[in-house]
């Protein structure tokens, strides 16, 4: 059936089917176009709210409100987040965390859904559920023993200067992958089933090992969904709050996210200074998903559309 | 035939294991298990063993039954009013920020002009850390300067939005559904663009109304990818924790159980056991719908 009806669909559907909506929807278009031009706006509006207020000084807002016209503009918000509470400084904790976070993610959850799509092993169902399952759980069902193994775990000083796997990068990094390593299991077994096995099988008729069918044959036909995978990593790994607000206790180890917190003051808070942190934090995801969009929603709907 | 052959392949090659490779596969598989063990299931079932203990984090681990579940539902006053705004998230966005985002999603995928704009615009919120849109959140909601109040130009009693206790906890669900509303729209747009458009076809045919044609044909064909937002908002909502977090700190109308799990280990009383009993509450709720799902995934590893 759908084979029969593959090789037709090319031809036949991109041209009529357009045409035929757009005569049938013509009275209620400009609805539809006022309906979702309205939504966007709406969608757009904090963002825009959060830019505008980033760029005011705090007296004039706190006068006459974030919503009247502005009488300075200026970047000192920028200057004072970078300079005086050390965003840098927060950007390279992120980066520490989330570089090898994503590598070693990708690259053990790669291995193991190649051998659950390709090495028919028993139990493969088994260990794909375990994984899977292990990613949809709450964090908070397994932060307080985390936090309590991590108090105990000794860490020589040249792996973290407070001499135990609590308050430093080794615990956030950890945790990041054997929590995410479950969605890129799922995703990548996925995607790999969708593979053909042809290649695969003339690999071993000429005598390759497990590895070389993993990093020489099929890894290099996985980059798209890698690449999604990457991204989509990358933007979640960077947005984590909370592992790093447990694990870390010495302000200066916090990654970017995690750090917004501290712009706040103890009794004051200057929602302005708050507003270009929050711009400053969101710029690089936002950079990120207009770039890379389709890699983006690739590895959304890769986890969700099998394949 | 050809599919006999790649069984019989499959399996020569299966009991060709190399030493080289069993060492490969014992490696690269056994390190991705151990490690989902030590910083996944392990805790989990710690989880479990410690909510039966009075553990402060340093003493003893005395063994104390289920006392803490009798303390947290009969003497732990934040313990309802938690559960409840869980629940509370979960309706709203099952039932308002889902269908809104399938909504978006069907308009989207009738192929109106600027289709692209519309769909990266309402995306964009879903990349943004949950820690901004609850910071955000305060500059839209504040009482004194917020864009809302400048807005409704209440000047003279202006609502504290994130103040008041019976509203904030509504405004907070505004700023999840913002998120949430874009995540599920992607999700029903890449099901949409993957319906077979004969069959739409065949259903107007048959005299099917466009709403008909929807709900009857085009939405159950959907079903993966309803069962995936369900999923996907059921984890959100018990994940739910940065938002109420960087607003205030989880308090005064906010209560979460995730905020009441993280006050009990890291705040100043560290009460392991008691918090670990409000965890395994999560877990108990979430595991209900991991293992619903993962039995829907099963059935269709059965069916490939």
């Amino acid at each position: 059936m759908t084979v029969q009806a593959a090789p037709a669909r090319p031809v036949a559907p991109p041209a009529p089917p357009v045409p035929a909506a757009r005569r049938r929807i013509r009275p209620g278009r400009i609805g539809v176009h006022a309906f979702l031009m309205a939504v966007s706006l709406a969608f757009l509006a904090p963002l825009l709210l959060a830019v505008y207020a980033s760029l005011r000084p705090y007296d004039e807002t706190s006068e006459h409100g974030y919503f009247s016209l502005p009488r300075h503009l200026s970047l000192d918000y920028y200057r004072q987040a970078f300079s005086d509470s050390g965003m840098t400084k927060y950007f390279v904790n992120t980066m520490i965390i989330a570089v090898p976070g994503v590598l070693v993610t990708l690259f053990l959850a790669s291995f193991v859904a190649f051998a659950l799509a390709r090495l028919r092993m028993r139990g493969g169902l088994v260990l794909l559920m375990f994984f899977t399952a292990g990613n949809l759980l709450p964090q908070q069902v397994i932060v307080t023993p985390l936090y309590v193994v991590f108090n105990r775990i000794p860490l020589p000083y040249w792996m973290s200067d407070s001499m135990t796997m609590y308050d430093s990068y080794w615990a956030v990094v950890v945790v990041q992958i054997g929590f995410q390593l479950g969605f890129c299991v799922f995703v990548l077994a996925n995607f790999m089933r969708t593979l053909p096995q042809e290649i695969l099988e003339a690999a071993i008729v000429d005598g390759a090992g497990v590895w070389t069918q993993y990093w020489r044959i099929t890894l290099p036909l996985c980059r798209p969904a890698l690449a999604a995978l990457g991204t989509l990593q990358f933007t979640w790994m960077y947005n984590d709050f909370l592992w790093a607000l447990v694990f870390i206790s010495d302000g200066d180890k916090l990654p970017i996210t995690s750090a917004l917190n501290n712009l706040r003051g103890q009794f004051f808070t200057d929602y302005n200074l708050l507003a270009a942190g929050s711009v400053i934090v969101a710029l690089p995801t936002l950079v990120v998903f207009l770039l890379l969009q389709r890699h983006f929603i690739a590895g959304l709907t890769l986890g969700a559309s099998k394949g | 035939m050809s599919f006999l052959s790649t069984r019989r392949t499959g399996r020569r090659a299966a009991r060709r294991f190399t030493g080289r490779d069993l060492a490969v596969i014992g490696v690269l598989l056994g390190i991705p298990v151990l490690l989902d063990v030590a910083v996944v299931w392990g805790p989990t079932l710690a989880s479990v063993v410690l909510s039966f203990t009075g553990w402060d984090g340093i003493g003893d681990i005395k063994w104390v039954g289920t006392q803490n579940y009798e303390n947290l539902f009969t003497n732990y006053p934040q313990f309802w009013p938690a559960a409840r705004h869980n629940l509370l998230w979960l309706a709203f966005l099952g039932l308002v920020a889902a269908p809104f985002g399938l909504l978006l999603a069907v308009l989207i995928d009738r192929g109106v002009r600027f289709s692209r704009f519309y769909q990266s615009t309402l995306y964009m919120p879903v990349v943004l850390s949950l820690a901004v849109v609850g910071f955000i959140a305060q500059l839209v909601f504040s009482r004194d300067q917020g864009a809302l109040n400048a807005v409704l130009g209440d000047t003279d009693s202006p609502t504290d939005w994130l103040g008041d206790p019976d509203l904030n906890i509504w405004m907070v669900l505004l700023a999840a559904a913002w998120r949430h509303t874009g995540y599920v729209m992607i999700l029903y747009l890449a099901g949409l663009k993957a319906v077979d458009p004969s069959l739409k076809e065949a259903a107007a045919i048959d005299g099917a109304g466009e709403a008909q044609t929807f709900f009857r044909v085009v939405l159950p064909t959907l079903r993966p990818v309803n069962v995936i937002v369900g999923v996907i908002t059921v984890i959100e909502s018990l994940r739910a924790f940065d938002i109420v977090y960087a607003v205030n700190h989880g308090r005064n109308g906010l209560e979460l159980l995730s905020v009441l799990v993280t006050d009990n280990i890291i705040g100043e009383a560290s009460r392991i056991g008691f918090g670990s009993a409000i965890a395994v509450v999560l877990l108990v709720v979430s595991l209900g719908f991991v293992a619903t799902y993962l039995v829907q995934e099963l059935r269709g590893e059965k069916n490939r």
